[in-house]
Parts: C-alpha cells; structure tokens; sequence
C-alpha cells in the first residue's frame, strides 16, 4: 500500500496547492470575524470556510486518497453535503436571533440602509 | 410499491449513503437496501407535506449555477475582508418571492446562505417578502432581479 509521500509528484503538487488554498480561504474567512463590524457582516466571513475552503480541502483529500488505493475515493462528498445543509441552518437561526434582538431593542424596522445593523 | 417505500427518494438517498460509507460489497448493498427501506419509514410519523419533484436539467442547471456563483462570491468576499479597510457597504434587501413550496423555499435559504454574502434573515409567509442581509450592497434592484433571474425560475420548474 502507497503511503502519502509516495505520491506521483504532479498529484502531491495538486493536492498540496488545494489544501493550502483551502485552508488559507478559511483562514481569510476567520480573519473576516475579527475584521468585519457588527454581526450580520460577520456570519458572511465564516461562510468562506464552510463552502470554498471545505471544498478545496476535500477535493484535496479525495484525489489524494484515491490515488493512494488506486480507486476512487468518493465518501468525502457526503462530508460536503452534511455541511453544506448544516451551516445554514445554524446561520439563519443566529440571523433571526439578532434581528429579534435588535428590533426588541431599538423598536425600529430594519431599513434597507442597514439601519439595525449594530456597529461596534 | 407507495405503501411499501412511501419515499422512494429519502430511501435512495439513505441506501446511496450506506454505500459510500461502507464500500460496494453484496452483503452491504443488502444491509443498506434494508436500512434505507426501515428508516425512511420513519418519516411517515412526521406527515410531511408530499413533496413534488421534476428532475430534470433544471436541478443540473441549479447546481451548476450555485457552484459557480459560491466561487464567485468566495473571491469577492474575501478581497472585501482583506482590503484595509473592509470596504463594504452591508444592507438588507427585502425580496419579493413567487415560490410558496415550503421546499422550494428552503432549497432558495439553503443557497442564498451558503453563498457568502448574502444571507437569508426572514420570510414573511404573509406578504410572500424574504429579507436578505447583503455584504456588498450596490444597487439593491439588481440583486432582487438577479436573484429572481437566476434561482426562482428553475426552483419553480424543479417544485412547482
């Protein structure tokens, strides 16, 4: 059985560049926790790594392996498919936490310039 | 056959599952046919609303419009993240919707939060308007057609 290092040299290149791409996309997307203001610009950074970042990485993963055991390797795709049902659901329940946060709070309707939006 | 596999695609989808997760081997297609015809039973109990399906190439399509405009998306806003400052100009759009398919409508969530950049807030199932937080808000007009355009018409032809 092959093990990682023996890749072919244009498959460990590929993997290589689609994993760090992935990860640096989630990394840009953490960066985005910090840099964005107020909460509803917020959600939109985690989204980088659960969609590009988390794709990249199992594609990455899934030529790697299949690869390795000279067959493909195609059960990385339900880990696709898990997350990519999963998050939203937690973002929307986060969303319609804070818009009922700040409409109990300030009483005011959300404007479409943003109006509820909390800055900090 | 309706009584027997009253969810012929749940009990696919769940078979389709077992495979992948345990490798092609007769033993496994049978114990994954057997799983997937139980379980998606259990679905019964909840009365969901029957669901109608077209497949088609309006789900191809769908799919490879999603995968392209999440990529898309991924690019703007990360250059909206690494620019100093962030430079954005975050708003909600409220959306006007003729999809009343409770899975049609969820199907429309599940896109429009899985694309960074915008992300569904509300739906309003008495005046039919969905309320979406945008990142990178120019011309709200053209985000309400390009929604409209792009997703609504083949969610309609896949579920209504």
């Amino acid at each position: 059985m092959m093990q990682a290092p023996d890749l072919p040299t244009w498959a460990a290149i590929i993997v290589g560049l689609l994993v760090l791409g992935g990860a640096a996309l989630t990394l840009v997307g953490a960066l985005g926790l910090i840099r964005l203001p107020g909460f509803y610009a917020r959600v939109h950074a985690t989204t980088l790594g659960a969609t590009a970042g988390m794709a990249a990485i199992l594609l990455g993963s899934m030529l790697c392996f299949s690869i390795i055991q000279t067959r493909p390797v195609v059960h990385e795709i339900l880990i696709a498919l898990f997350v990519t049902l999963t998050t939203p659901v937690t973002l929307i329940l986060l969303a319609r936490a804070a818009i009922y946060r700040d409409r109990s709070e300030k009483a005011s309707r959300v404007s479409s310039d943003g109006g509820a939006e909390r800055e900090e | 056959m309706k009584r027997l596999v009253p969810f012929p695609l749940l009990a696919l989808a769940l078979f389709a599952m077992w495979i992948l997760l345990t490798g092609f081997s007769p033993g496994h297609v049978l114990l994954g046919a057997l799983v997937a015809l139980i379980v998606s039973r259990t679905m019964l109990s909840l009365r969901p609303e029957p669901p109608r399906v077209r497949i088609g190439w309006a789900m191809v399509r769908l799919a490879g419009l999603v995968l392209a405009d999440i990529v898309r998306s991924n690019m703007a806003v990360a250059k909206i993240i690494l620019s100093n400052p962030p430079d954005r100009h975050a708003g909600f759009i409220e959306l006007p919707t003729d999809l009343r398919s409770p899975y049609a409508l969820a199907v429309l969530a599940l896109i429009i939060t899985a694309t960074p950049g915008s992300l569904w807030v509300q739906h309003d199932a008495n005046r039919h308007v969905i309320l979406i937080h945008v990142l990178d808000l120019v011309d709200e007009t053209e985000w309400v057609t390009q929604i409209r355009e792009r997703y609504e018409r083949l969610l309609m032809e896949i579920f209504e």
